[in-house]
């Protein structure tokens, strides 16, 4: 039996679905097509093949996917990621946060601002640009949506271009859908042992 | 189609001009590939067991349960016969199941366990159809969240 992470962190987990996933070796041509076309086109996942089975969602999520977390220019990609996270939080998709707050210690080759945040979540200790950047992903996660004029106008004092808020809203948004994907369909597992 | 034709961007009633719509006309290909989504959510050539109307509703009762008003009626305007569903406060005995399952991704996420996707199948609903009902409310959630993102910073209200 695996053991199911309650817990948040940066140590990424391994995701079993609670569905049985699309076989490879059985999967139709569009299925096959769309597979090659996801973020990492090293090894298909049990969640990529999961989403497999509704092909034409997954076909078209993938590029959407890549073009809000990665396309040039607006928020940096660290920021992006904070976005990400902050839904992720809201929405306590273990596995989702778990990915996106390594990827954020990464860009910025430092764990201050994700150890806080998963130390003190909302009260957590953080400068004021990253500060609105957070509050304004986490409230927007919640339902229905709660970020208003006071989030914005935090974002705006903070120094955010409109091009970079509106990065934002897209990688904010873009994880009340991946978390409805990731938290719902499987959960996050400790590591198998290599 | 231009990006002003988009569901999200017609539902903003974003302006023409003006730095907002620089930006958003800086990520034309990300509103495309959005309305890309819809189509592939709500009329996909595959539906399995929920049908383009049935689609309709359920987008129509998630816009409405997260206040987009507007977007919930381009949504209900679809749904034929199936429009009562688009009302949150409905349900329908058959579908029971599937509407409570709906409405708790839609908006308790945080509070969804293993069991509720054991009872869908053992409603006998299959697992192709389980990941089907999670795209569609899971691309809902994002597409209210960006058009309500989107209309803060124009300054209009819902």
């Amino acid at each position: 039996m695996s053991h199911v992470i309650h817990k948040f962190t940066r140590n990424v987990p391994d995701w079993q679905p609670r569905v049985t996933p699309v076989k490879l070796e059985e999967a139709t041509p569009e299925q096959r097509a769309a597979l090659q076309v996801t973020p990492s086109n090293t090894k298909v996942s049990d969640y990529v093949l999961t989403l497999a089975h509704d092909v034409e969602s997954l076909a078209v999520r993938s590029p959407l996917f890549n073009a809000i977390m990665y396309d040039p220019g607006g928020l940096s990609r660290a920021e992006r990621e904070l976005g990400a996270l902050g839904a992720s939080m809201v929405n306590r998709c273990i596995y989702c946060a778990a990915v996106h707050a390594d990827r954020h210690a990464k860009l910025e080759k430092g764990t201050t601002v994700t150890d806080e945040l998963f130390a003190k979540g909302e009260n957590a200790d953080l400068n004021d640009r990253d500060r609105a950047i957070f509050e304004f992903a986490r409230k927007s996660a919640e339902a229905p949506a709660a970020a208003g004029p006071k989030e914005m106008a935090a974002l705006r004092n903070a120094g955010l271009s409109d091009a970079e808020i509106l990065d934002l809203i897209l990688s904010s948004a873009l994880f009340g859908w991946a978390n409805r994907l990731m938290h719902v369909l499987g959960d996050p597992v400790r590591k198998a042992p290599a | 189609m231009t990006q002003f034709e988009t569901t999200v961007l017609s539902k903003v009633g974003l302006l023409p001009q003006g730095s907002l719509a620089d930006a958003v006309a800086g990520r034309r290909n990300i509103f495309g590939m959005s309305q890309s989504a819809e189509e592939a959510v709500l009329r996909p050539k595959d539906y399995g067991a929920f049908a383009h109307d049935l689609r309709a509703a359920f987008a129509a009762r998630a816009a409405r349960q997260a206040g987009q008003g507007a977007l919930a009626d381009h949504y209900a305007a679809d749904a034929g016969d199936k429009v009562p569903l688009a009302d949150p406060d409905n349900s329908e005995a058959d579908l029971e199941h599937i509407l409570s399952f709906v409405d708790k991704v839609a908006n308790r996420t945080r509070d969804i366990v293993a069991e509720d996707v054991e009872e869908l199948q053992a409603a006998g609903v299959s697992d192709a159809d389980i990941v089907r009902l999670c795209e569609l409310v899971a691309f809902l959630a994002y597409q209210c969240r960006v058009i309500a993102g989107i209309r803060l910073m124009q300054g209009t209200t819902p």
